[in-house]
């Protein structure tokens, strides 16, 4: 059995890379990936804890998680392509104006 | 060493790897692929971990559904590469440095907090059961009935407001 902090530090590990990469690239799209690596280094946490602890809940949390982050992904993309229809360009550097 | 140990370092690096690649990729085509690969490896993280269940919905809800969504926005907007554009001066360079102190700090927090001493969960009663898929079902439509019901709902809403979005009707411009 792997000890339950390896998988935490490697949880941490790919939150951080996560958070870099929606704090410096410009492509909305990598952002939303970034965040579903984000979204899943917690699952990995919460997964590791459930083992430790022999409790089903964790599991049934990051069930849950998983659902809504398949809403959230729905939506973001389409608020992406709808955002291209009206300006022409994704990089979020260019979209500074709240009025379309 | 144990095996499952090798196999859980091999997989770690594989896992950071690719985080990596899909970080530093200019073509989000390629990001998107290294974000699968990254998706399949914590799929078995989760088989490690004993969550057949989750590792298996990992792999087709993330790897497969949302992913496939990624790429076909990527190719429909043609959003492979930006053109150049002028950055903020060093903003990689604070934003390597604040993930870095992020990742310290998170670490220290969890690995020293990670085990409470004094709380000892008694063993779930349906964990120990034969099969852990349908203890995990029992769980699910037991305890945890009302969020996954509300879950429905939210796909529901998603999967209208979406429509409402990108839905324009034949001859109204805007």
């Amino acid at each position: 059995m792997v000890p339950v902090e390896y998988y935490i530090i490697l949880s941490a590990i790919l939150f951080s890379i996560g958070v870099a990469g929606v704090v410096f690239r410009r492509n909305p799209l990598v952002i939303f990936m970034s965040i579903e690596l984000m979204l899943n280094a917690a699952n990995l946490a919460i997964v590791a804890f459930s083992s430790v602890l022999n409790s089903f809940s964790g599991q049934i949390f990051v069930f849950f998680v998983i659902a809504v982050a398949a809403a959230e992904v729905a939506v973001g993309l389409a608020l992406i392509v709808e955002i291209f229809k009206t300006k022409h360009t994704i990089d979020v550097d260019q979209l500074n104006s709240m009025k379309g | 060493m144990s095996g499952e140990l090798i196999l859980f370092l091999v997989l770690a690096l594989v896992a950071i790897a690719t985080a990596l690649g899909m970080l530093l990729n200019r073509n989000s085509v390629y990001s998107a692929l290294f974000l699968v690969m990254n998706f399949i490896a914590v799929a078995v993280f989760y088989l490690l971990l004993g969550a057949p269940f989750i590792a298996m919905a990992q792999i087709t809800v993330y790897a497969g559904a949302i992913m496939v969504l990624f790429l076909f926005v990527i190719m429909l907007l043609g959003a492979e590469r930006l053109p150049d554009a002028k950055v903020l001066p060093r903003q990689k360079l604070f934003a390597y440095g604040l993930a870095a102190v992020l990742a310290a700090e998170t670490i220290y927090l969890l690995v020293t907090r990670a085990r409470p001493e004094g709380i000892v969960l008694p063993p779930d009663e349906a964990a120990n059961a034969t099969g852990t898929l349908v203890a995990l079902g029992k769980t699910l439509f037991t305890s945890y009935l009302l969020p996954f019901e509300v879950t429905s709902i939210l796909l529901l809403v998603a999967m209208i407001g979406v429509i409402v979005l990108v839905h324009r009707e034949k001859g109204v411009q805007k």
